[in-house]
């Protein structure tokens, strides 16, 4: 990534720590794309014996700063409740890897990236990627931090898929895995819902084509109108309920002067408010040809696909120790499609835990304080460090 | 860990592989683990223990005996055990298929329902028996399948299982002296205990 240019499109000229590799990687769909830059964090010590790294994969629209300040928002790392000393991702004990998936836009290869060929940015000629790539690209980094075996890989949501794919690819690598709410394919529902969020930037008269950047513009309303849909599945009717009710702002910008005449939209919903809130702080961050990079790798996912129908199939023989985490209020990554991963694991004969976490407030429990979460996460690394023979306490 | 957990425990060859369906508190597996070097994982429908145990490290997933046994490939484990709970499962032969599939012993306990003052209360009341262990009323009893020593010996018969082992149990988990004649451990056991294997015959 080039850090010296200045310009105002977000994240543009910061420069995030990473790993440059000339050699690049060959994607699935048969492009080879070099040179390859993943950018990423690491938090703690990793121990003599390389034997306490853990990897977390992010979410959708996560990044690799998940346990400090983010340095455009700063806002607390988006699992900074989950990560960091004495926490249940302890970095006192474990050496807590983070990157930007390949496809993103906070400093790893994505379309922002400039491509070797045509020495522009590759904008939507970005390459098409999978799960597969995005893993594949996160163990050439671990290649390049020294560490062979992960004692865990853990994700929320996409994350979740990534740690799945993991275990699956690279089993001999994984010692513990930790998918939470999550599914081992992504579903009809949410495919049509990313398609929404897709048509919603497509529709934005800044897009150029997805060329936008040669206007100097982004897609801006585009991209906040695909968050703020996508927002609401993260969310439950019970949490919005309780969080905004049917209460109305009446003060403020966005309400209208005393008007003679009445006016359909003079006041406005506090869900309204909450909702262009998220839409216009997420598009000073975000990257709209990396949203629709990301999305179809998503929407592209499908482990038992690969391998004929049969979802335990890449599971066999694994000596992985799984632990499943679903919430039972989520209704974009349902505990029915967490089952359908554990009743795989179970017919490979894997050793696996699954726990439905009690919880209203939807997808986006899983970043949320649910003290049920914080101690499965805790009990079941130090069970699977019990079982790895690592040491007890602090390294 | 119950008096009868310490008997199941004895009953398991160390460093085996071990389902515990209805793992509870996960006692068992933890004990099986420490002091047996099992590979001893646990299922449990109650998601506050479940939550507990995997809080504790112990590997247990939510789910129950009538709708998960099904996903476990053949002779997944060394021992299948099932404590307190046959009469509390929707389809009690299905489940015992199951876990004789998956598992290459069974280990079973349930509470008897031939117990002689089961037996004394239904004769002189003529209302359904109330004890410590049967402690809730008809209307909402989870144990939708009671029988007796007998009754399970029959079935057992029945499916071509080999019954290795079985004693008779008193409330508090200890071994009763009914050993050598089921006629009299079916009047006087509390629970019973059995370790089967599948039978030549039911091997298909």
């Amino acid at each position: 990534m080039d850090c010296s240019t200045s310009s105002n499109v977000p994240g543009e000229g910061y420069c995030h720590q990473a790993v440059h590799l000339e050699e690049g990687m060959a994607l699935e769909c048969g492009v080879h794309i070099a040179p390859l830059e993943i950018a990423y964090r690491t938090y703690g010590k990793l121990s003599q014996a390389r034997d306490n790294a853990i990897l977390i994969c992010h979410a959708l629209t996560g990044d690799q700063y998940v346990a400090e300040p983010h340095p455009f928002t700063g806002k607390p790392g988006w699992w900074s409740r989950m990560v960091g000393p004495g926490l249940p991702i302890d970095t006192d004990r474990f050496f807590v890897i983070c990157s930007n998936v390949l496809g993103g836009c906070m400093g790893s290869t994505g379309p922002r990236s400039i491509c070797a060929e045509t020495g522009k940015p590759w904008a939507t000629e970005f390459p098409p990627i999978t799960m597969h790539d995005i893993v594949a690209a996160q163990a050439k980094l671990i290649d390049h931090l020294g560490v062979g075996r992960l004692f865990a890989v853990i994700g929320g949501s996409m994350g979740g898929m990534q740690v799945t794919t993991w275990a699956a690819d690279f089993p001999e690598r994984v010692f513990a895995a930790m998918p939470i709410a999550t599914s081992p394919f992504h579903s009809a529902q949410n495919i049509a819902f990313n398609e929404v969020s897709r048509q919603a930037i497509f529709a934005d008269p800044q897009w150029h084509d997805g060329h936008y950047r040669d206007f100097d513009a982004i897609p801006a309303r585009g991209l906040a109108v695909a968050r703020m849909m996508a927002h609401i599945t993260y969310l439950s009717e019970e949490a919005l309920s309780r969080k905004f009710g049917r209460r109305v702002r009446r003060d403020g910008a966005t309400a209208q002067p005393a008007a003679s005449s009445p006016s359909l939209f003079g006041e406005m919903f506090e869900v309204e408010s909450y909702l262009r809130h998220q839409g216009s702080t997420f598009v000073r961050r975000f990257d709209a040809n990396s949203y629709l990079t990301i999305t179809r790798a998503m929407d592209y996912f499908d482990l038992a696909a690969e391998h004929d129908g049969d979802l335990a199939s890449p599971f066999r023989s694994s000596e992985t120790r799984f632990c499943v985490v679903s919430f039972s209020s989520d209704w974009l990554f349902p505990t029915s499609q967490s089952r359908l991963l554990v009743r795989a694991l179970n017919r490979a004969g894997a050793n696996v835990s699954f726990v439905e976490i009690d919880s209203d407030r939807g997808h986006d429990a899983f970043l949320l304080d649910e003290p049920d979460f914080d101690r499965t996460i805790t009990g079941f690394l130090n069970g699977a460090a019990e079982h790895a023979g690592l040491k007890a306490g602090q390294i | 860990m119950r008096v009868d957990q310490r008997l199941i425990a004895e009953m398991i060859e160390p460093r085996s592989r071990v389902l515990d369906v209805g793992s509870g508190d996960g006692a068992l597996i933890e004990h099986l683990f420490r002091t047996r070097a099992c590979d001893a994982r646990g299922i449990e429908i109650n998601m506050q223990d479940v939550t507990q145990s995997v809080a504790h490290g112990l590997p247990v997933m939510h789910g129950d005996a009538d709708h998960d046994l099904a996903y476990y490939p053949d002779d997944t484990f060394d021992y299948v055990v099932l404590q307190r709970t046959l009469q509390a499962v929707e389809r009690p032969r299905e489940v015992l298929r199951q876990m004789l599939r998956i598992g290459r012993h069974v280990i079973v306990s349930f509470p008897n329902f031939g117990y002689w003052k089961l037996r004394l209360q239904l004769l002189t009341s003529g209302r359904m028996p109330m004890t410590a262990v049967w402690n809730t009323p008809w209307y909402i009893t989870p144990n939708i399948h009671p029988c007796t020593i007998r009754d399970f010996l029959a079935l057992c018969e029945e499916e071509g299982y080999v019954i290795e082992r079985w004693l008779a149990i008193d409330e508090g988990g200890a071994k009763a002296p009914w050993r050598r004649s089921i006629r009299l451990a079916n009047i006087f056991g509390e629970q019973a205990m059995f370790m089967l294997h599948k039978g030549s015959a039911s091997i298909r």
